[in-house]
């Protein structure tokens, strides 16, 4: 597996995840049709897109939520179609959603291991490594940028980005290839969203996939390589970073003509 | 000892970001430092230490008892069976759950126990797994019904108790006419298991042997929550049922045990206050259940869950005894026993109420 083939190279190995034509009905709803992107090992793809637009449906098929209804996703160059959140995450893919990760009350590295606890001993004697724990976690969190003083601290403590911090760097660390991060800047303010977009680069630069949801281009274009606008089920927009601005994101994002109308509209009222 | 202070440094990563253009600074000017204090506080156990520390004190300066040995083994006597209850109602609701049915789970044992031994003529040596799995099967079914329903265990496990308060009083006349099984004494193996469960240590004074068993229990119990997978599945269950499902914790499975566990415990306790007496009475236990529940509450247990220690549990029954003990003591009316009760359990909920606020932070940006 390389990091040097990118989406302009793309014949010489298949991307981590590639998605060709998804679509998914509930009922006779059509909450995602003939979505089509590539996903590729040490790169962030930014899927945008306003409420309704399909962005929540799009991950709960990746990560295993929902089965889908046509189309096909391809994983390392092989179809794969998950049936559980756990298949999903047995083949690498990790989901953070945004307030659901941690439990406030535990202490970091209790929250950190959760799940997945290091023992030792046998049998009745078989107990957490403590100290071993302790000390991955603490390192684990300094790979991510973040010095955590004492490990016993309440998640809870934390500033939300911090915890954002704590989900990520623990997906990384038990070797998710993929990470998909629901919304992790939409309840942050400024500086805090500024920290969680850090971490993303930091995971990133670990040779991790991130698929990061959000409905700020603001805070996608900094930190995308590929940025897919996603408007009432459909692609709007599929482009690499190079082939699009600040400006066209965010007009692209606010539905571009309706915008124009709107400001328009506005204008008129002020002159009138 | 590394600075006594609650913080975290940012490391500003080299790549600037257009979204935060103020590089972030090593320290937040925000984060004050914590003073072993304030840390202390975050211990669930801290308040019911100190409470014990009190209410001791209280009655050796009030009664000529209660300072003295044989005034000792009498109010160790009423913590321990209740001690025993409440560390395992203690990991139920850190575990995030109730059981209404804990307390009268000792008369249902009971009753069971001796009806066994007299009316079948059973060993006292295989009725007492009998009895000790069947608890865990009351506890089984509290479990399932619960997690398969999402019903809140609070309203699960009162119809339990009202079932098992029925199925005891009921059963006990339809099946002895009477509202006791006594002779139980008489039955064979009972010397061994009086030794096991109700026999006394340091002679003139008489310590119980349940307060063995009650230390032993805590300890174990302390050493699964704080050293185990199973423990840190504890708290988590309990602190955010679906942050745990995410990580792969098996919500169901822990919840379940915990209900078991409870409701063996209750057997054990039905047992040895069987053997104890060498009779049950039908109504055995009732009323209990809140005892445990407020020993637990007392200890530092959160009624939301995620929160509290065995420790502190056993501290709280700790207390409880010493009330339950001293009040007779001083001469009063054991009636005043609930009021003592009303207050304590007041006092410590506002108590824990500061400490979670404190756990869980305000910073919630």
């Amino acid at each position: 597996m390389t990091t040097t083939d990118r989406a302009s190279t793309p014949t010489s190995a298949p991307p981590l995840l590639e998605i060709r034509y998804l679509s998914k009905f509930f009922g006779n709803v059509i909450a995602l049709k003939d979505v089509s992107t590539e996903i590729h090992t040490g790169q962030v793809t930014c899927v945008l897109g306003d409420n309704g637009a399909g962005k929540s449906t799009f991950i709960k098929i990746l990560s295993g939520v929902h089965p889908y209804d046509e189309g096909r996703v391809l994983m390392d160059g092989e179809v794969v179609r998950f049936s559980s959140p756990r298949e999903a995450k047995a083949a690498g893919i990790a989901t953070v959603y945004q307030d659901l990760a941690t439990v406030p009350l535990m202490p970091i590295w209790r929250n950190f291991w959760l799940g997945s606890e290091p023992t030792r001993g046998w049998g009745p004697l078989r107990r957490i490594d403590i100290s071993e724990a302790k000390r991955i976690a603490r390192e684990e969190l300094l790979k991510m940028g973040i010095d955590i003083r004492n490990p016993d601290q309440p998640v809870g403590t934390l500033s939300g980005g911090e915890r954002q911090a704590v989900a990520i760097s623990r997906a990384v660390y038990f070797g998710a290839r993929l990470l998909i991060l629901d919304e992790p800047t939409s309840a942050l303010g400024v500086k805090q969203a500024g920290v969680v977009l850090k971490y993303i680069i930091a995971a990133k630069e670990r040779g991790v996939g991130v698929i990061l949801i959000t409905h700020n281009p603001h805070h996608a274009f900094p930190v995308g390589d590929r940025f897919m606008i996603l408007n009432r089920g459909r692609t709007l927009t599929d482009k690499p970073k190079g082939e699009i601005t600040l400006d066209e994101l965010v007009v692209a994002m606010a539905g571009g003509a309706e915008l124009r109308a709107l400001t328009h509209e506005l204008q008129k009222g002020r002159d009138g | 000892m590394r600075a006594p202070r609650l913080g975290v440094t940012l490391h500003a990563l080299e790549e600037p970001l257009m979204t935060s253009k103020t590089s972030v600074p090593p320290a937040d000017e925000r984060l004050t430092s914590v003073g072993i204090g304030a840390r202390l506080l975050q211990r669930p156990e801290l308040g019911a230490l100190l409470g014990a520390i009190l209410v001791a004190a209280f009655f050796t300066i009030i009664t000529d008892q209660f300072g003295t040995l044989a005034g000792a083994a009498r109010w160790l006597d009423f913590a321990a069976t209740l001690g025993i209850m409440a560390v395992a109602v203690s990991l139920l609701m850190i575990g995030g759950e109730f059981d209404l049915s804990a307390g009268v789970m000792i008369g249902t044992s009971g009753l069971l126990f001796g009806l066994l031994i007299t009316r079948l003529d059973m060993n006292v040596w295989l009725a007492i797994p009998l009895v000790l799995a069947f608890g865990a099967l009351i506890g089984l079914l509290n479990g399932i019904i619960v997690l398969r329903t999402g019903l809140p265990s609070f309203i699960v496990t009162l119809g339990t108790f009202f079932i098992l308060r029925g199925a005891n009083n009921g059963g006990t006349l339809l099946l002895t006419g009477t509202v006791r099984v006594d002779g139980l004494d008489q039955a064979p193996g009972f010397d061994a298991a009086e030794w096991l469960f109700a026999s006394t240590f340091l002679a003139p004074y008489n310590f119980r042997v349940t307060v063995v068993w009650w230390l032993v229990l805590a300890t174990l119990a302390t050493w699964l929550l704080t050293r185990t997978r199973s423990g840190n599945w504890i708290y988590a269950v309990g602190g955010d049922k679906v942050a745990a499902r995410n990580s792969g914790v098996p919500v169901a499975a822990t919840k379940i045990g915990l209900f078991m566990t409870t409701a063996t415990a209750g057997a054990l306790v039905g047992i040895m206050t069987a053997v104890r007496l060498g009779s049950v009475q039908a109504n055995e236990g009732v009323g209990r259940e809140f005892e445990f529940i407020i020993a637990a509450v007392v200890g530092g247990c959160l009624l939301t869950g995620g929160f509290g220690s065995a420790i502190g549990a056993s501290i709280g029954a700790l207390i409880m005894g010493m009330a339950l003990a001293g009040i007779p003591f001083a001469g009063w009316d054991s009636s005043w026993r609930f009021l003592f009760l009303g207050v304590i359990l007041l006092l410590a909920v506002l108590a824990n109420n500061l400490v979670r606020k404190r756990a869980e932070g305000a910073r919630r940006t």
